[in-house]
């Protein structure tokens, strides 16, 4: 029994569908990553897992109970959320942040505990950050702003951690240094890390179970050999991708791609995308 | 040793500093004005019983003035920093974002239909108005996407301001009660009695102390909502408290002082510059830099011209436009 799930999904603005019945289980400890085109649902769904926006039908299930009806504070100590580019928010300093990651567990006015002090320390430290912690965070570089906002989410101590587009905005360096965080504390730490991905690549290299959406549903979800595949991206992003090996992980890999001409002509007239998978062959 | 206690310690001293200059600058509001009185007076006027004419004005004009001049500049400037920090629009003021507008013409509406109306009624009144302008101009921002982008709302500020701004004039000169209605247009603290206070009063006091309360909450949400919820802070409920206490501090300010913009939008700046992003320290600094500021304005109109005033609200628009512009500049992209 997995500790997060969703039952038959459905979430949307007005009567916009974007989620639909979407039923998916997300795997303790593990890496698990959303991938798909622009405006599938992705980042919707990691907000609606969260609670930061609400859902129309069907449930998020979290240990057992459904999140909507679970006490939000309670739920900070249990899943904390790293929202797609955070503003800078100009004066704070790095450890001042860093603090708000124990608002869950303060009372009144706040006065933050030796207890609290151990874990946003240890949060500096885990992300490298520890030597900003006195300069001001609109003062940092794209990446380490993020592994400052990463720090404020581990001082959260919760076992679920969500990203949305964690390494948009930075260099491929960055990016990477980013995603091996990530991947250090879900080894080291047995964090459950959800995060969405742009780049199908480091999707394969770095997760351990990929969702792939279309349209608010799910076309694929497994492992990285069963998702990156040229038929689900076929369907998923509209593009005939050669997929080969990473030469140094062995993981699948998108090594080129062209845009499948005419289909997105022909999308607008035919509803099921295995339509015109068929009509290409 | 920690982050808390390096911004705590010398917190206090800068609160402190700020308490010092009100007292001093009170101490000055009370010599200085049109009729002659010295330290001496002012000292008299509050330990003994001296009935003469000196210590009479000043137990009966001056200090409620001053006292009108301090609850109304912490007032405004709370209400403009959790303004600020809720929208995090820089721009934020109750001057430009209609509450205060609103309650002027609320106030007009409440002279000429209910006359009997007492000064209790016309501070609810004011409380109404405050609520119906900011509604008027947040339900603008709210028609289309992105409408909450801070050059948008004080658009909308400013046009919701100039409506009902002309609705005021409008019954003013219709109901020839202009002149009663000016009066308040001129932003004068003068003629506060200590009755207007005792209505007054407390309702400031409350609004400080709520917002105080909520200040580290006002923090989280004015990080960003998402990040706010993601703390498992309940936003909707704090938001609405929050919401009725810049309405209950801005409404209570018109009451008093009648349309003054640009307090509530300068001090919370300067108190950012002094303590820092953290609400718990930014509420307390901008209500005491808040009074000071209102303070020195209103003895300077007092002042400038005697025995003529010059408003005080020409006065604070002067000192006002210049740091508005001021933070358009620096604000750049927070801004746009």
């Amino acid at each position: 029994m997995v500790r997060l799930s969703t039952n038959e999904l459905c979430i949307g603005y007005g009567s916009r569908s974007i989620v639909k019945m979407l039923s998916v289980e997300i795997p303790d400890k593990k890496i698990t990553t959303i991938i798909g085109a622009n405006g599938c649902g992705k980042s919707t769904l990691l907000k609606a897992m969260t609670r930061i926006i609400p859902h129309q039908s069907g449930a998020v299930i979290l240990d057992g109970k459904n999140i909507l009806t679970e006490n939000t504070k309670t739920l900070a100590k249990k899943m904390a959320i790293l929202p797609q580019t955070p503003e800078a928010v100009s004066g704070l300093t790095v450890g001042e942040l860093v603090s708000y990651g124990r608002h869950p567990y303060q009372r009144g006015f706040g006065r933050l505990t030796k207890k609290d002090y151990e874990v946003i320390d240890w949060a500096l430290e885990v992300t490298g950050t520890a030597e900003f912690k006195c300069r001001p965070v609109d003062a940092l570089s794209g990446g380490q702003r993020q592994r400052v906002w990463i720090a404020m989410a581990l001082a959260q101590e919760t076992e679920l951690i969500f990203l949305d587009e964690p390494t948009t905005y930075l260099d491929l360096a960055h990016q990477l240094e980013v995603l091996e965080l990530l991947q250090k504390l879900n080894v080291e730490q047995s964090r459950t890390i959800i995060m969405v991905l742009h780049d199908i690549n480091q999707a394969a290299r770095f997760a351990d179970y990929i969702i792939a959406l279309k349209d608010g549903q799910i076309v694929k979800a497994g492992n990285c050999e069963e998702v990156i595949h040229p038929e689900v991206l076929k369907q998923v992003f509209q593009i005939d991708a050669e997929i080969g090996r990473d030469p140094r992980t062995n993981k699948p890999m998108c090594i080129t791609y062209n845009l499948l001409k005419g289909e997105a002509n022909r999308e607008k007239k035919m509803d099921s995308p295995r339509t015109y998978a068929l009509a290409y062959h | 040793m920690t982050q808390e206690n390096r911004h705590t310690t010398p917190f206090v001293y800068k609160l402190a500093a700020g308490i010092l200059l009100l007292i001093g600058t009170c101490i000055a509001a009370l010599i200085l004005g049109a009729a002659d009185t010295s330290f001496l007076d002012v000292w008299l006027a509050f330990t003994s019983e001296a009935s003469g004419s000196a210590s009479e004005m000043i137990r009966e004009i001056r200090l409620p003035r001053e006292m009108a001049a301090i609850v109304v500049g912490a007032a405004l400037s709370v209400s403009g920093a959790i303004m600020q920090g809720i929208t995090r629009n820089p721009l934020a003021d109750p001057g430009l974002l209609g509450l205060t507008a609103g309650a002027k013409a609320a106030l007009a509406v409440a002279t000429v239909w209910i006359p009997s109306v007492g000064y209790f009624g016309t501070t609810v009144a004011c409380f109404a108005g405050a609520a119906a302008g900011a509604l008027l101009v947040f339900g603008i921002g709210a028609l289309r996407k992105g409408g909450f982008a801070p050059f948008r709302i004080v658009l909308a500020g400013a046009s919701v301001s100039a409506l009902l701004l002309a609705f005021a004039e409008g019954i003013g000169i219709y109901y020839k009660i202009s002149k009663e209605i000016s009066m308040w247009t001129a932003g004068g603290l003068i003629g506060t009695t200590w009755s207007q206070l005792q209505v007054i009063v407390p309702f400031i006091t409350a609004g400080i102390l709520v917002s105080l309360l909520l200040s580290r909450q006002l923090t989280i949400l004015s990080l960003s909502e998402e990040v706010a919820v993601g703390l498992g802070q309940k936003i909707v409920p704090i938001k609405m408290i929050l919401f009725a206490v810049i309405i209950v501090l801005a409404g209570a300010a018109v009451a008093i002082v009648g349309n003054l913009a640009f307090i509530g939008l300068l001090v919370p700046h300067v108190a950012r510059g002094i303590v820092g992003e953290d609400y718990r320290l930014i509420i307390p600094m901008s209500a005491v830099s808040g009074a000071v500021l209102m303070l020195a304005a209103d003895t300077l109109g007092r002042t400038l011209h005697a025995p003529y005033e010059t408003p005080v609200a020409a006065i604070v628009a002067i000192m006002g436009l210049p740091f508005f512009l001021w933070i358009v500049r620096k604000g750049g992209s927070a801004v746009s």
